[in-house]
């Protein structure tokens, strides 16, 4: 297949067009959830992992991902879901991260505290380590004392 | 005489995946009513969080057992069209709700075991329920840090929550017995690498939760008489309360959607 080439690459800048549906900030490639784009059989077929099994984000996903193919006259496609290695916040690229704490939320992070996105300190305390979606926990700040979401870090 | 690695009957191997997700279904459940009731809107949050795992982590082990089966049983078929008696549930997670302590231990004791199993099963020979298992144990982590947390906060906080703390392991610490119980069934899939023998866990499980329990100033009750039977389909009445409440509407309107 001598088209394949530049034709992966295309699905990618789709890919990357699209914005994770809860925090619409970063695409779903930031956020490290797809993990290949192949074609078999003529089709596209994209390889994706969850980063929370029962996260309801999953068939909206899913669904946003055939509408952007299909509104780039790409169809059909195979979407294939992979739990295993199991997705890590270790997956987001470095953009990502950075797009995360501008926004207001403290990217993950392996330190025993997080950084207050707002004002930049470490002096900061968690509140709830559950927040708004299941890849999320709540923290304030006590320096400035913004409350914030942290990303939570799922890496070991 | 079985070989070093005999491979596991069909039975097995669904039987592995219906208790993992009859598990984490039926918790996940009776969790869910807590949603609305909460004491504050962080440990609602956190409660819903759970849920939401525990629910997703049932989805995949009963599509599993679906396609082990191989009879076109869909989850929502296995979730809501089986009866009490076909349920493989551990009693342990059947156990009322009762007060916010009699759920954050039944939680605790239920993460302990569901984090050392977990880890066990991320090995299993079986390479769909190896990577079911590598995903799940990522997210039950965080659910043993937040119990084992609130055991500590309540069993070491005022009198009045140890005492309740006290009450809590008095009601469930007999459903404890039946996670290190082994049955035939365990032990095929023991001997085929598939899954963990129940028994082999019961010192890492101990240890965690005396650990836990010595911060909480508790103590388990002693001379207790274990109950079990769930794991092979013997419920309590509570269990019909859960599933009547769980599979009214699609029974009542079958193939119903949003």
């Amino acid at each position: 297949m001598t088209h394949a080439e530049p034709r992966t690459q295309d699905l990618w800048e789709i890919l990357q067009a699209i914005p994770d549906p809860e925090i619409p900030v970063i695409s779903l490639v930031e956020l490290g959830i797809i993990r290949t784009v192949e074609w078999t059989h003529q089709r596209p077929r994209i390889t994706i992992s969850p980063t929370y099994v029962g996260c309801p984000a999953n068939d909206v996903i899913q669904e946003d991902i055939r509408k952007a193919m299909s509104d780039a006259g790409i169809g059909p496609i195979d979407i294939v879901t992979a739990l295993a290695p199991p997705w890590t916040t270790d997956w987001i690229t470095p953009a990502g991260m950075d797009k995360l704490r501008a926004y207001g939320i403290a990217p993950p992070s392996r330190a025993p505290t997080h950084t207050c996105p707002q004002c930049g300190s470490t002096q900061t305390q968690i509140v709830s380590p559950f927040g708004s979606t299941p890849c999320k926990g709540i923290a304030r700040c006590l320096s400035c004392t913004e409350p914030f979401e942290f990303f939570k870090c799922s890496a070991t | 005489m079985r070989s070093p690695s005999p491979a596991p009957t069909q039975a097995a191997l669904y039987a592995c995946a219906i208790r993992l997700g009859d598990n984490n279904l039926i918790l996940g459940q009776q969790l869910a009513r807590w949603i609305g009731h909460s004491p504050e809107l962080e440990e609602e949050l956190g409660t819903a969080n759970v849920v939401l795992d525990l629910i997703g982590h049932a989805r995949v082990w009963l599509t599993l057992a679906g396609e082990i089966e191989g009879l076109n049983r869909s989850e929502d078929e296995l979730a809501f069209f089986r009866d009490s008696r076909d349920f493989h549930n551990l009693l342990l997670v059947e156990q009322p709700n009762g007060d916010f302590a009699d759920t954050i231990t039944r939680q605790f004791l239920y993460d302990a075991w569901h984090r050392l199993y977990l880890a066990e099963l991320r090995g299993s020979q079986d390479a769909r329920i190896s990577a079911i298992a590598q995903k799940a144990a990522t997210e039950v982590e965080y659910h043993l840090q937040r119990s084992r947390e609130w055991v500590v906060r309540l069993g070491d906080g005022t009198a009045l929550s140890h005492d309740k703390m006290v009450a809590a392991l008095e009601r469930v610490w007999r459903f404890t017995g039946e996670l290190f119980e082994d049955d035939e069934t365990d032990r095929e899939l023991a001997a085929a690498g598939i899954a963990p023998l129940p028994s082999t866990l019961h010192a890492a499980w101990q240890a965690e939760v005396m650990r836990t329990l010595e911060r909480a100033t508790l103590s388990p009750p002693e001379n207790v008489f274990m109950h079990s039977g769930g794991k092979c389909g013997r419920h309590g009445e509570q269990h019909s309360y859960i599933l009547a409440e769980m599979q009214a509407l699609p029974r009542m309107y079958p193939g119903a959607t949003w």
